[in-house]
């Protein structure tokens, strides 16, 4: 079982030229989590995957692994092939080169609700919610795979039917409780601001009760606040219900506190991967990526 | 203040999910069912009856299955009149074939069919979207009213190459055919309608079809979440091409009586879907809405001029009421995309306030 990881927000340095700081900062409040937190099982592999489109390489022979329980940085300057990679793992992209195992099996190429069905889960560097649809709907929507009354039933919508959608609302319930969103709950989702907007998308995710969820820029475009409040809301969900999450964020103070483990990308190709203490030392690291201003 | 929800508190989620959870809606749609079922049949005139309330319901049902393919579904469709003309001939050859059976059974029936012709030309949808579908639909459209004419076998072989609707009787009373009284034919109509709908709100509100929803919002987001892209698309096209082939048996066994292809061409296909983008995409209400509007208003642009004693050539008002609809069409294309259906809303929720004007809630 994971240890609680404690994070004093106030330390987030938000840029990296508070570097000095948060990185004193980093050894006092996870001093626990890089020495005593062990993960046994491996969740997720990659070997020696490689993703071109066309003449564009787009993810060079990369291979890393996510062991079950942890938070995984990705981290890498805009382009580096991060948000591939998360395509890649959840099927939309099909590596021309490379081996991905899942649980311990290869997989084979898979289609992206094939992915969703065997328990990976998403959210979208460029919000995709159903605009459409209100923030229950959109919660609801994560809970497709688990609804399994038929046709027949759903014409009628009495007896099992409206059970069974009763059961999953008191579910999804919970998650608008956990996200606070209570009193957005029947609006439109297009309507609300991007901040809730990102955080009804983690909701919807969320309802899929994954074992592997991916957060492609959680936090981009947030204020301090709103920061704030997702990483809360990603420790708990990690050291709660204990979800493997994979996190790609800019924010450096973030990923120092969130992440167990960090995989550095540049031009597709990994030159890091380690603790954040390790991978914020590397030489590499520091040229291609923390030197460089997002 | 006269339209709200205060003081009407949910105690579960089930009185939360039901299908008009706020009290002031009930009430209004029973006195409305009451209308369309007591007062309608009792008080109505025949030609109200047969030339006003009857051609309304079946373009409302033709709407609610469009609107379930383009407003919930978000796959645009020209082929609605085509949809209908299957239902009608496969009702028209299965009551020929089986004169026995009943004829309710039949039109439900014969929905199968236009159900299984709208799946195989929704295969395209898997491929393309927008307005490419939209041609491969009229392309359908053009082809199924190719085979309404030159397929002899779909008429019966009949010189004037129309089906004429034979008569059929429920409980000895006849429905269909010339002797048929309007009130009977519109109770059949009012009845098949209400509880469609019924049915169309229930599987909207449900798992499948929030998975229309889902496709038509973000189709990636939608695979992401474990809808299969095939079984939603063509699951809608189905489900859509059932109403409408239901919509196009009642209307000609139980409105017009006869037909040939013309009564399915694309001018058909238009007028439903003007119905849904007047009445509001996505909205059920739109439907009737919709339909009510498209239907009602040409008739009362030509009665008014009578009433008024004034002399005006029928072309005249044919004129003044298309344009009219087509200025409407690009009103709301542009401005409200939701229709009919959403001004209602947005009228509630004014009523809501009253006269509070900034209060939200
Ligand atoms: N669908 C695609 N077609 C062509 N090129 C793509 C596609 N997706 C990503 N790329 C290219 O792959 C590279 C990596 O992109 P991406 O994975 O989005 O980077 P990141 O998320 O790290 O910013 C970029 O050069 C991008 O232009
Ligand atoms: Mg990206």
């Amino acid at each position: 079982m994971p240890t609680g990881k404690q994070v004093s927000v106030d330390q987030y340095s938000g840029s990296t030229a508070d570097q000095d700081r948060s990185s004193m900062d980093l050894t006092a409040s996870k001093p626990v989590s890089e020495t005593s937190r062990q993960y046994t099982t491996e969740l997720l592999s990659i070997e020696n995957v490689s993703l071109s489109f066309g003449g564009v390489q787009a993810v060079t022979d990369i291979s890393f692994n996510i062991m079950e329980g942890e938070v995984r940085a990705i981290i890498g300057p805009n382009g580096a092939g991060k948000t591939s990679l998360l395509n890649i793992i959840n099927g939309f992209y099909h590596p021309q080169e490379g081996v991905i195992n899942f649980r311990g099996k290869q997989r084979r190429r898979m289609k992206p609700y094939q992915a969703a069905a065997s328990g990976i889960a998403r959210t979208f560097q460029n919000v995709a919610l159903f605009k459409g649809m209100s923030t229950l709907d959109n919660i609801m929507s994560g809970r497709s795979l688990k609804m399994h009354r038929g046709f027949l039933w759903q014409v009628i919508h009495l007896g099992p039917a409206r059970n069974e959608e009763i059961q999953h609302r008191r579910r999804v319930e919970e998650i608008i409780d956990f996200l606070e969103i209570a009193h957005i709950r029947k609006q439109p989702v297009g309507r609300l601001p991007y901040g809730l907007q990102k955080r009804v998308e983690l909701g919807r995710a969320m309802a899929m009760e994954p074992e592997l969820l991916l957060l492609d820029e959680p936090m981009a475009g947030m204020n301090l606040e709103e920061k704030e409040d997702m990483s809360r809301f990603i420790i708990d969900l990690n050291s709660e219900f204990g979800t493997t999450i994979a996190l790609i964020e800019h924010d450096m103070g973030v990923v120092m506190d969130l992440a167990d483990r960090v995989v550095v990308l540049d031009y597709g190709k990994k030159i890091a991967d380690g603790t954040p203490t390790e991978v914020q030392a590397s030489q590499e690291v520091i040229d291609a990526y923390l030197g460089v201003a997002h | 203040m006269f339209y709200r929800e205060a003081g009407q508190f949910k105690t579960s989620y089930a009185a939360d999910q039901a299908l008009l959870p706020i009290r002031q809606d009930r009430i209004g749609l029973g006195l409305i069912l009451l209308v369309a079922f007591v007062a309608v049949p009792l008080l109505a005139s025949d030609f109200f009856i047969g030339s006003i309330m009857i051609p309304f319901l079946v373009f409302t049902l033709a709407a609610v299955g469009l609107n379930i393919l383009t407003g919930y579904a978000g796959q645009l469709s020209l082929g609605t009149g085509a949809f209908m003309g299957v239902g009608a001939y496969a009702c028209y050859k299965l009551t020929t074939y089986f004169p026995d059976i009943n004829i309710l059974f039949m039109v439900l029936l014969s929905g199968i069919f236009s159900a299984a012709v709208g799946v195989v030309f929704g295969l395209p949808s898997l491929r393309i979207k927008g307005l490419y579908l939209a041609i491969t639909t009229l392309a359908a459209q053009f082809f199924l009213e190719w085979c309404f004419i030159r397929i002899g076998w779909l008429y019966n072989y009949n010189d004037s190459g129309a089906i004429e609707v034979p008569q059929r009787k429920l409980f000895d009373i006849a429905i269909t055919g010339a002797s048929a009284s309007p009130t009977v034919r519109y109770l059949v109509i009012v009845s098949l309608v209400a509880l469609m709908t019924l049915v169309a709100a229930n599987v909207l509100r449900g798992r499948i079809g929030r998975s229309w929803m889902m496709i038509r919002d973000m189709d990636i987001a939608a695979e992401l979440m474990g809808v299969r892209p095939l079984y939603a698309k063509l699951s809608a096209f189905a489900f859509s091409s059932y109403y409408c082939g239901v919509a196009g048996a009642l209307m000609v066994f139980f409105w017009i009586g006869s037909a040939e292809a013309e009564a399915f061409d694309i001018n058909h296909s238009l007028l439903v879907l003007f119905m849904v983008i007047i009445g509001g995409m996505g909205s059920l209400l739109g439907c009737f809405m919709g339909a009510a509007f498209i239907w009602i208003l040409p008739i009362a642009i030509r009665a008014v001029p009578q009433m008024l004693g004034l002399d005006v050539i029928a072309a005249t008002t044919e004129h003044v009421s298309n344009i009219i609809i087509g200025v409407l069409i690009i009103f709301f294309l542009i401005v409200e995309p939701h229709g009919l259906a959403r001004l209602w809303q947005i009228g509630k929720e004014k009523l809501r306030t009253w006269p509070f004007p900034y209060s939200s809630n």
